[in-house]
């Protein structure tokens, strides 16, 4: 099943409350998805710092010392922020490859969830709501986020397995369905230079994605790809930097609700996720079409 | 009027004190469901002439296997809405999402806004009315009943279609395998200007004003020259 929230603002005054409510959104969608859960949040994009999101099983281990560890390697100081299992490390924007590349070495068995000017993933296994306590989402600012409950289905209950996957530079993709030519168009893929972490088809729906982007296309014309390259169920929600995006398969199986008001566009699973949004009373309300494309940048 | 308040009262205790007037005679005849918020489930399994007005959006399977009732919903249902209906009224003020009215055996179904894909599937005696447009794979191996559309049909309309009526005003993107148009004749008009009536469509449209579909009679009937192929 699975369950997907998203929240795109268009009135900063939200912004200060954008984990909060997504927080409640995510929890909302429990039932759909009780295995694990994760959320992507974008926020202080375009003021010259860019931050890496890291996951360890062994945090007390792997975070000591990282952030001197890697000040030493790139010769910059490094801003550490550790939550649980998952660390930010904020560097300057032009150091992030950088910090990157020290962080494989420094630090094999560390995984990177999310890297680029405004992104940051949190996602591990559990309950939504221990998920999101964990983490403090609720306390979270930023200026879009997208929220994924998972019931698996094609690869394994594993924090690595939970959604958002994010294989590109401030990009993530969350997916409610089934892909069958995952592996497919994984093979094709690594051809063409994309890497993965993971056996799930949904590395692979966010992997197409990802590259449609690094050869230039637009957000719009890259999910629009998806439609003819990908086979199987799918209702995709994509955040980039700037933007938020929506797409479903031609037969449109897996449930979608949007809204839209002057202050935000949210997405939903079901219209539950969305009852106690501000003003949703009075929201546009609709069910995005199978096979379109929908998008918002700012 | 028996208010009932689905956030404090929850939802089983909704259902069960629905099922409770089953064979009774009750001066407890009109209802209503405040803060639904998209719940699931709202009013399953009816068996009583009563009136039960929901205040909000629902989730999956409002009014699912309703018998005799009337059930209102104000604001949009979720996937499923009057799903194996058997009589009664089902009436949506906003939009249904997929397959509305699936299997329905009876009753009428009205859907003011669209019904998104899927509506009517499998139908088998149920009437539906939707004001505004339906999605792909609607009334897919629809057996019999009537579905009337306002507005337009998306593809594959009536896939596999056995007796059903089909009746569409606007545009359909593609008919399924085979569902054809087929001639208006009175009957028909007099099926369609009755739908509009109980349908609270009268003032939105005329019986000419629509095409009639159904099966072509190819795909569910035994052809001797294909003997080979079954």
């Amino acid at each position: 099943m699975c369950g997907i929230v998203g929240l795109f603002l268009k009135d900063p005054k939200l912004e200060p409350q954008l984990g909060a409510m997504l927080t409640e959104m995510l929890i909302t969608m429990t039932d759909r998805g009780p295995d694990s859960a994760g959320i992507a949040i974008y926020s202080g994009a375009n003021d010259g710092r860019a931050k890496l999101t890291v996951q360890s099983a062994q945090p007390q281990v792997d975070f000591k010392n990282l952030d001197e560890d890697l000040k030493d390697a790139i010769g910059t100081p490094v801003l550490m922020l550790i939550k649980s299992t998952h660390a930010v490390l904020e560097v300057p924007a032009a150091q992030l490859d950088a910090a990157r590349s020290a962080l494989a070495h420094l630090r094999p068995s560390v995984k990177v969830m999310s890297a680029g000017d405004g992104i940051e993933i949190y996602k591990e296994v559990g309950l939504p709501k221990d998920v999101a306590a964990r983490f403090e989402v609720a306390k979270m600012h930023g200026t879009h986020g997208i929220g994924h409950t998972r019931m698996a289905t094609e690869s394994a209950v594993t924090t690595m397995g939970a959604h958002p996957f994010s294989t590109g530079p401030d990009q993530c993709l969350v997916h409610n369905g089934s892909l069958s030519n995952h592996n497919g168009v994984r093979r094709e893929l690594k051809r063409l230079g994309m890497t993965f972490e993971t056996e799930n088809d949904t590395e692979v729906g966010a992997a197409f994605v990802s590259h449609k982007l690094q050869q230039g296309e637009t957000l719009g014309a890259a999910l629009e790809a998806t439609l003819t390259d990908l086979d199987g169920f799918f209702t995709f929600v994509v955040g980039t930097k700037n933007g938020f995006g929506v797409v479903r398969d031609p037969i449109a199986c897996k449930p979608a609700v949007m809204a839209e008001t002057d202050q935000y566009v949210a997405f939903g699973s079901e219209y539950r996720a969305m009852v106690n949004l501000p003003g949703i009373e009075t929201a546009r309300v609709w069910e995005p079409e199978p096979a379109t494309v929908y998008f918002w940048e700012r | 009027m028996q208010t009932f308040d689905l956030e404090a009262q929850g939802l089983r205790a909704l259902n069960q004190a629905l099922h409770n007037l089953k064979g009774q005679q009750t001066n407890e005849t009109a209802w209503e469901v405040v803060n639904p918020k998209g719940s699931h489930a709202i009013a399953v399994g009816v068996d009583a002439p009563v009136d039960i007005t929901v205040r909000g959006s629902t989730g999956y399977y409002c009014a699912g296997m309703n018998k005799q009732a009337t059930i209102r919903v104000k604001g949009s249902a979720g996937p499923g809405v009057a799903e194996n209906m058997m009589s009664g009224t089902v009436i949506i003020d906003g939009d249904a999402s997929q397959y509305a009215g699936a299997t329905g055996r009876g009753g009428l179904l009205v859907i003011k806004g669209n019904a998104a894909s899927r509506c009517g599937i499998s139908m088998k005696g149920i009437d539906i009315v939707v004001h505004g447009n339906i999605g792909h794979m609607s009334c897919f191996m629809a057996q019999s009943g009537n579905i009337l559309v306002l507005g337009d049909a998306g593809d594959s309309l009536g896939d596999s279609l056995y007796e059903a009526h089909l009746f569409v005003r606007g545009s359909v993107k593609s008919l399924g395998t085979d569902c054809i148009e087929k001639e208006m004749r009175p009957e028909h008009l007099a099926i369609i200007a009755d739908l509009l009536k109980r349908g609270e469509a009268e003032h939105l449209a005329k019986p000419e004003e629509f095409k009639r579909y159904g099966s072509a009679r190819k795909l569910y009937t035994f052809n001797i020259d294909n003997a080979s192929s079954y």
